[in-house]
């Protein structure tokens, strides 16, 4: 019988992972909401703003500045190649691809996709770079009540930390800023914004650059807890059954989305894991995803999909 | 001028519901039939360049003509029916995995339900193989009657990852082999044994002449108008009398059956000894870019986005050298990645639909070529 105590661990451990994962559908969201693309690419916005980042961070660091100056360095620059990609996607391929159905641009995601892992590794290299932002050790809680207490590794406390602070920020940014109001009346109709003057060409750019911030965020956390290397393209296609399970076009149920598929994956593979053999992480996410599907098709939170002829 | 259909009056109602109506598309598909059956075997024993060698048909030919297999199995999914699936990898494991165990025997010992087979001759084998996909496709194609666009490419993902982790955990599937990679039986058709490049060559090609053909036909036919409506607008479909699950359900066993075949073919005849790692995510999106390169929605299409992105990473590894850039294995990957991503973009834009498509519409050009009025 496993104790109450590694229960909470397990699931302490699943909640804060999946933050990551709602870090990533995080960014999911914000695009799809404001310009119904379905952006494949996140993931891979996630590696190229990580490379960015722990590339520069090396190199300056390795020409002598001082590490919370590098640090603050190497966001800017990891900043100003997610405003360049945000820039280059929404010039050469959404704007041409506008009024295409979203099949069509869900494809010219992937398609975009596969440049920025391409271009990512060959300008940045294709090691796995370990990157160290926040303490990885861990704390014991609670060694009172449970023996050898409770373990919790201090990168996810900062994780979620992180999370919190990014939803509070994007949620201020949508609610009171003048840019934040236009990309919610985008997200509302498109036409209706155009016609009381709002761009569409600006506002794309700035929901690209949004979701490149948050994929930057997202690569801190999750670059100091694996290293940044070319499987956190395949981590971030979990954030995949994230959405489906939160919704497409909501914030919240990306976080709840995420803390489930999180906690829920961790918790399989601790109870269920040995009966059917371990390494069901792989396939719970989206196998909870499919059952999700099958009771409410458009998610916990989605809207509810209405058609007409 | 080449291309014109003028003078070729339909005399009978057969005639006119051929499936290449035109004169001219009837020559070129003979021709195009008889290099391949007759051309390419003779050039290849007689070591013509470029088919002298085992590197033309065994490195580009076979997987060419795998690949393209497996492309129109998505396609009369996702083209005809409209149906976006990602999961192309793990139809293709089953078939290959299913059709392994079929030719080396089924043992299920299990007190509850046992049933032991022996090993079952290789063309069964495949077919049986390929039902086994036909029946996890069906499925997996439930939830499209509740989900349909890109939530349902998600639950397709399920599958993919779902059969990745059976096949390389449940050590049953690959009969108990330590490593987890299995080897293919012999090729043996009916006591006469597959062995040279150009023996497995011409099994592909006697496979994929044959699907192709009742793909085109399906796709003319009722069940492919039904697909076809179901992909334009399901809703109006259904208030026309055409049952859903019927068309979405048929769509998913036929591609997954063609896949399958594709998957058994890609491990026995390309492959030879392979692990799960052959059909994993990387396999569908491969697939997927084949059939959107080469048009959603055209059997032609599945061929030429299956000649373009399986030639595309050669020629880019090939061109650096010929003209003495030095490039690292690691960098030509690379560049494969971007060069590939760039053009399903840039093909996107200019051409949403694709190759056949341009070959439609080349074909115009050509009907009133050199005087365009």
């Amino acid at each position: 019988m496993i104790g109450l105590g590694q229960f909470l661990e397990v699931l302490f451990s699943g909640l804060l992972s999946g933050v990551l994962y709602s870090l990533v559908a995080l960014g999911f969201v914000l695009i799809f909401k404001a310009s119904g693309v379905f952006n494949f690419a996140q993931g891979a916005m996630v590696l190229l703003a990580g490379l960015a980042l722990v590339r520069s961070l090396d190199f300056l660091v390795a020409n002598g500045f001082p590490f919370w100056s590098a640090v603050i360095l190497g966001l800017l620059f990891a900043a100003m190649i997610m405003a360049i990609t945000a820039w280059m996607v929404q010039r050469f391929v959404l704007g041409p691809l506008i009024n295409q159905d979203g099949l069509t641009l869900f494809m010219a995601t992937i398609g975009i996709t596969f440049v920025l892992e391409g271009a990512a590794q060959m300008i940045f290299g294709s090691d796995v770079y370990p990157l160290r932002l926040f303490p990885t050790d861990a704390w014991f809680l609670f060694e009172g009540n449970f023996p050898g207490g409770l373990l919790v590794s201090k990168i996810d406390v900062w994780g979620g930390l992180i999370a919190a602070v990014l939803v509070a920020g994007l949620a201020v940014f949508f609610q009171r800023t003048k840019t934040g109001r236009a990309l919610r009346a985008v997200a509302d109709d498109h036409a209706a914004a155009q016609s009381v003057g709002i761009s569409l060409n600006w506002i794309w750019f700035i929901v690209w650059l949004v979701a490149g911030l948050v994929a930057l965020v997202a690569a801190t956390v999750w670059g100091t807890k694996l290293g940044v290397q070319f499987s956190i393209v395949f981590l971030a296609l979990k954030a995949l059954p994230v959405l489906i399970i939160g919704g497409f076009t909501s914030v919240p149920g990306a976080i709840v989305g995420g803390l489930i598929v999180g906690a829920g994956e961790k918790l399989a593979e601790a109870y269920l894991g040995p009966f059917i053999g371990g390494g069901i992480e792989y396939w719970f996410a989206y196998v909870l995803a499919l059952v999700v599907l099958m009771v409410r098709p458009q998610g916990l939170y989605g809207e509810r999909i209405i058609e007409r002829i | 001028m080449f291309y014109r259909e003028t003078g070729q009056f339909k005399t009978s109602y057969a005639a006119d519901m051929a499936i290449f109506p035109i004169r001219q598309d009837r020559i070129a598909l003979w021709a195009v039939l008889a290099f391949a059956f007759i051309g390419v075997p003779l050039l290849a024993s007689f070591q013509v360049w470029p088919f002298g060698g085992e590197y033309m048909l065994r490195a580009i030919l076979i997987p060419f003509l795998i690949l393209s297999l497996a492309a129109i199995g998505l396609n009369i999914l996702t083209g005809y029916c409209g149906q976006l699936s990602l999961g192309s990898g793990a139809f293709m494991a089953i078939g290959a995995y299913s059709a392994y165990k079929f030719s080396t025997g089924v043992h299920i010992p299990l007190e509850i339900f046992s049933i032991s087979i022996p090993p079952l001759p290789m063309l069964p084998s495949i077919l049986l193989g390929a039902l086994m996909s036909c029946l996890v496709g069906i499925l997996f194609g439930i939830p499209s009657l509740r989900i349909k666009g890109l939530y349902l490419a998600v639950a397709t993902l399920a599958a993919q990852f779902f059969f990745d982790w059976v096949f390389s955990r449940v050590k049953w599937f690959t009969n108990y082999t330590p490593s987890g990679s299995v080897a293919a039986p012999e090729l043996n058709f009916f006591g006469f044994v597959v062995n040279s490049p150009v023996e497995r060559y011409l099994l592909c090609l006697v496979f994929v002449t044959l699907f192709a053909l009742m793909a085109k036909n399906l796709v003319r036919g009722s069940i492919g108008r039904q697909w076809m409506a179901i992909r334009d607008m399901d809703i109006a479909a259904e208030l026309m009398g055409i049952r859903p699950l019927y068309a979405k359900l048929t769509a998913f066993a036929v591609s997954s059956f063609v896949m399958g075949v594709a998957g058994a073919l890609w491990a026995f005849v390309y492959l030879g000894a392979w692990e799960p790692l052959a059909f994993n995510i990387d396999r569908s999106f491969q697939i997927l870019f084949m059939v959107i390169i080469g048009g959603l929605g055209s059997i032609l299409g599945s061929f030429l986005g299956a000649a373009f992105i399986l030639i595309l990473p050669i020629l880019l590894d090939q061109v650096p050298q010929a003209l003495g850039v030095p490039l690292t294995v690691e960098t030509v990957s690379h560049l494969v990645f971007i060069v590939t991503g760039a053009l399903i973009c840039w093909l996107l834009i200019v051409e949403p639909h694709g190759f056949a498509r341009l070959w439609s519409t080349a074909k115009e050009k050509l009907r009133l070529w050199p005087y365009p009025y």
